[in-house]
């Protein structure tokens, strides 16, 4: 029995270990593995392994709890289906009169769950036709249905970004942008080493001073006025060596961080910049905001200033160690001892403090974040007189911040107190000690003093250094908090292998089409081809999924299942930008960017002509009310186009789509918020931009899609209806009743038709 | 005052009789507030998405429909409770969490501190990568080693 072999012929990997050795007794001679699902739930919903097997006589499923596998042999009218909803997949089992069985599962597995149904639905049609099955030639991406290459499992479209963390050692991270620099960097640690040594010649020649001029003097000698000249010049030159040695160092190395803090700033921007829509919609602008503009700039200032004068310190410290140890061991040994002591302590507050720092970053950004949500929003606040509870949420978060800077306050606050009171007992320490070997004449007073001088510069500068715990904690906080963008991948990520696409004509076609926003399905299944030049009106009531087929069109997501095709290719293979040098977009709200009319205009084509300037202005109908402004196409329009009138705003983004000349052209409701007098005006330039150009069409408005040549209703994330408009009247559909309810000029849409169907339980609800 | 009756087809899917006779098949049971009043406002809503009937609470309706809507809910419900994080990956994110939830121990990944969200004073909805929502009911209720882990996040 058990030296059966198992053929397992699908081209993916073989089943895991445990339940391969579980299933392969039950199986017969001629049965094949073709596809499974591992389940990490149970139909309670309680987490826990199972297993769900097509082969090609039959579907096997098990949990791990139970002993025996359930089967069913394929026959006519058993189907497969599947459904998700919050983040929870079911699989169904039914024959015509019931549901056999269910299973569950987390998302994470759904793409093996889709497989294991279209094995299914393969080997059913087979068993129940009679017909081979039409085998494995054509292996298909279960979740985009494109063909794979052969042998290889993974559709390299739908290969997901790994969700490796970044590495804890973020600031050496910043070895990137220090890189170019390298040079400088050097020139500057050598000028480091220079200057410090320059600042430790005057305690040293305070020695030969005390004894050689001042103790024989006291003992009845005359003071050597040459002697004294030369080791006061001495003591002078090596002042002003330190002096020039350390602006030099200061001046490079401030260059050198300004310059690295400006390429992260840059850097950081420039990723920014290619990241999906998803990303920015799941961040909030205050947020991003801070982490460019001031963490930027405090590793800015961590490099320039604290890990300078840490590297310093650092150098110092090695040296007069050097120095103290040559002149004497013993003494140097006693001076040296608190200094392991203190390394100790930064150790500890070290791990208190970085989580703290976090901490105090990520409240911060709340602060930030009521400000950039309540500013723009200030209409709202004011029109709801909600003053009061807007400053009460501020200060709310303002109290936040402080408890938890109270709470780091009080363990920094213990820190560098106990520092200096460490230096005064070392301090006393050496006095002590240092006066005993005097008195056995071990050595001079002048070494005393020396080393007195060089621990007390010693003791202070470990002062400061216990500082860099907390500003490179910090730093690191900013860095990681850089690199978190940095490390983002776009979920529209540029393909590895790019198509280039000659000429487009511009026919898409979307296949089996899936869109999921976090765990709500806001797409599902559209099929939709579109002919070069044909012009598509999309409409639905709002959230019917129609702005969501076009941000997906334009690929500013990624579709979730199935695909969409340019010319046949999948757009995502296209390099990004290629592909939208195609799309023309002309938005419900036309942002207008602060400049003049005619470099608007030109926004999607810098090195535009003024000659194409104007012609796209006319044909857009805003040539006139543009020369109309009193310095014509170079007015100024402010921040989003205050100034101009909303019609006036759309004419300049039709002209800019107009100029770019794109084969396809997206319109999400460019003539909702204007009146119907400037939607003619409108009107009439669409019709210019939409000659000859596959169109894509939003419209709430019924009557501006009378153009169009199909139109394409959509109710809850599918397509309901497609066809022309009177064939759609003439079907009485959901268009019709859309249509009528406009035509009624009443604010209703597709829903309210079942109103009278529903039951209202509550008396205090009915209303009506 | 329930005018309307609920029971199961062989589907496994409810259905809802209405009290005009009208026979809504795979009806799905909707809470309004799942987390801050899972009792009350429960909808009914038809396979396409309308709302059928409302319920003002739970407990107004008669006992098996009750249970039945309960059973519904309970198997499209799926919001698992952290008992206790036993391990994460690393403090920055994307991060694999290991936890222990009421429905069982399961691991999953954290991709952004943003998804972690804060429902009130002492709540915490955490999404995961694949769009699970895992709740933490009571953040002061977590033992000290889950509770520090947390506080990396917070």
């Amino acid at each position: 029995m058990t030296s059966r072999s198992i053929n397992v012929t699908s081209a993916h990997a073989t089943l895991p270990d445990p339940w391969l050795g579980e299933i392969a007794p039950t199986l017969t001679d001629t049965e094949n593995i073709l596809a499974w699902v591992e389940l990490d739930l149970d139909t309670r919903l309680q987490f826990s392994q199972g297993l769900v097997v097509v082969t090609n006589q039959r579907i096997l499923a098990r949990t791990m709890a139970e002993k025996t596998w359930d089967s069913w042999i394929f026959h006519a009218g058993l189907t497969l289906v599947h459904h998700d909803h919050a983040g929870v997949g079911t699989l169904e089992l039914r024959d015509a009169q019931a549901r056999l069985a269910g299973w569950r599962y987390t998302l994470g597995r759904n793409v093996a769950a889709l497989r294991v149904i279209a094995a299914f639905e393969r080997q059913l049609d087979s068993q129940v036709s009679g017909q081979p099955v039409e085998g494995d030639a054509v292996a298909v991406c279960p979740n985009c249905k494109t063909a794979l290459e052969p042998g290889q499992d993974e559709c390299a479209l739908c290969a997901r970004e790994a969700h490796v963390p970044p590495s804890t050692w973020t600031l050496f991270r910043l070895w990137r942008f220090a890189k170019p620099y390298r040079n400088q960097l050097l020139a500057g640690f050598l000028l480091t080493l220079a200057s410090t040594a320059a600042t430790l010649v005057p305690p040293y020649l305070t020695m030969p001073l005390m004894d050689n001029v001042l103790i024989p003097y006291q003992n009845g000698a005359h003071i050597d006025v040459h002697l004294v000249a030369l080791y006061l010049a001495g003591l002078f030159g090596s002042a002003l060596l330190a002096w020039g040695l350390g602006w030099a160092r200061t001046y490079i190395l401030a260059r050198v961080s300004e310059r690295i803090g400006a390429d992260l700033r840059t850097t950081t921007y420039e990723h920014l910049m290619q990241l999906s829509l998803e990303y920015f919609g799941g961040k909030r602008t205050g947020d991003l905001m801070a982490r460019i503009g001031s963490e930027t700039d405090r590793i800015c200032v961590f490099l320039s200033l604290h890990l300078l004068d840490f590297a310093t310190d650092i150098l110092m410290i090695i040296m007069t160690t050097a120095i103290l140890v040559s002149i004497n061991p013993w003494l140097a040994l006693v001076t040296l001892l608190p200094l392991p002591f203190i390394a100790w302590m930064i150790h500890v507050v070290r791990d208190r403090l970085r989580t703290g720092f976090e901490k105090i970053d990520r409240v911060w950004s709340e602060v930030t974040n009521i400000l950039a949500d309540t500013i723009p929003g200030i209409r709202v606040v004011k029109a709801f007189a909600q003053e009061r509870r807007e400053a009460a949420r501020f200060r709310e978060a303002n109290r936040h911040n402080l408890i938890v800077n109270d709470r780091i306050n009080r363990i920094w606050s213990l820190f560098s107190p106990t520092v200096t009171l460490l230096t005064e007992v070392g301090l006393l320490v050496v006095w002590a000690f240092g006066i005993w070997q005097v008195s056995t004449n071990q050595i001079t007073v002048g070494v005393l003093t020396a080393f007195l001088a060089y621990i007390s510069r010693f003791y202070t500068r470990l002062d400061g250094m216990s500082r860099i715990v907390s500003v490179t904690q910090k730093a690191a906080a900013g860095a990681k908090r850089i690199f978190d963008i940095l490390d983002h991948v776009s979920s529209v990520p540029e393909p590895t292998k790019p198509v280039h696409l000659e000429q487009v004509a511009g026919s898409i076609e979307l296949q089996d089409v899936g869109f999921r926003y976090g765990n709500r399905s806001v797409i599902r299944g559209v099929n939709l081809a579109i002919a070069p030049g044909e012009m598509i009106g999309l409409v639905g009531h709002s959230g019917s999924g129609k702005s969501t087929l076009v941000n997906l069109i334009c690929r500013f997501y990624d579709v979730t299942e199935g695909s969409i095709r340019l010319e046949g290719v999948d757009i995502r293979s296209l390099p990004v930008a290629e592909f939208r040098r195609n799309i023309g977009l002309v938005l419900q709200e036309p942002f207008l960017f602060f400049g003049t009319i005619a470099e608007n205009i030109a926004y999607g084509k810098q090195d535009a002509s003024r000659d194409q300037i104007i012609a796209a202005a006319r044909a857009a109908h805003a040539h006139e009310f543009i020369l109309r402004l009193p310095q014509g196409y170079d007015s100024l329009v402010g921040e989003r186009g205050h100034g101009l009138s909303g019609g006036e705003r759309q004419r300049i983004s039709i002209a800019r789509a107009l100029l770019i000349d794109p084969r396809i052209l997206i319109l999400d409701e460019a003539t909702s918020s204007v009146d119907t007098e400037t939607e003619k005006e409108i009107q009439k330039a669409l019709d210019n931009l939409v000659l000859g150009r596959t169109t894509i069409a939003i419209a709430h408005r019924l009557s501006t899609l009378r153009r169009a040549d199909r139109l394409v209703v959509m109710d809850r994330g599918q397509i309901v209806e497609v066809g022309k408009h009177e064939d759609l009247m003439a079907r009485e559909g959901a268009y019709y009743r859309l249509y009528q309810a406009q035509a009624r000029n009443v604010d209703t849409d597709l829903d309210d038709v079942d109103v009278d169907n529903a039951i209202v339980l509550s008396d205090g609800l009915a209303k009506s | 005052m329930v005018n309307f009756k609920i029971n199961r087809n062989p589907f496994d899917q409810l259905v809802l009789i209405a009290s005009d006779g009208k026979v809504h098949e795979n009806v799905v049971p909707v809470r309004a507030f799942p987390i801050a009043a899972p009792q009350e406002g429960i909808a009914l809503l038809s396979a396409d998405g309308h709302e059928l009937a409302w319920v003002e609470h739970l407990s107004d309706l008669p006992g098996d429909a009750r249970a039945l809507v309960e059973e519904e809910l309970a198997s499209r419900e799926f919001v698992p409770e952290i008992r206790r994080l036993r391990h994460v990956s690393s403090f920055a994110t994307p991060t694999t969490w290991e936890v222990e939830t009421d429905r069982g121990d399961t691991s999953f990944v954290l991709k952004g501190e943003d998804d972690i969200r804060r429902l009130g004073a002492s709540s915490l909805l955490i999404a995961d990568s694949h769009g699970i929502q895992f709740l933490i009911r009571d953040l002061n209720a977590l033992d000290k080693a889950s509770r520090k882990l947390l506080d990396r996040f917070l």
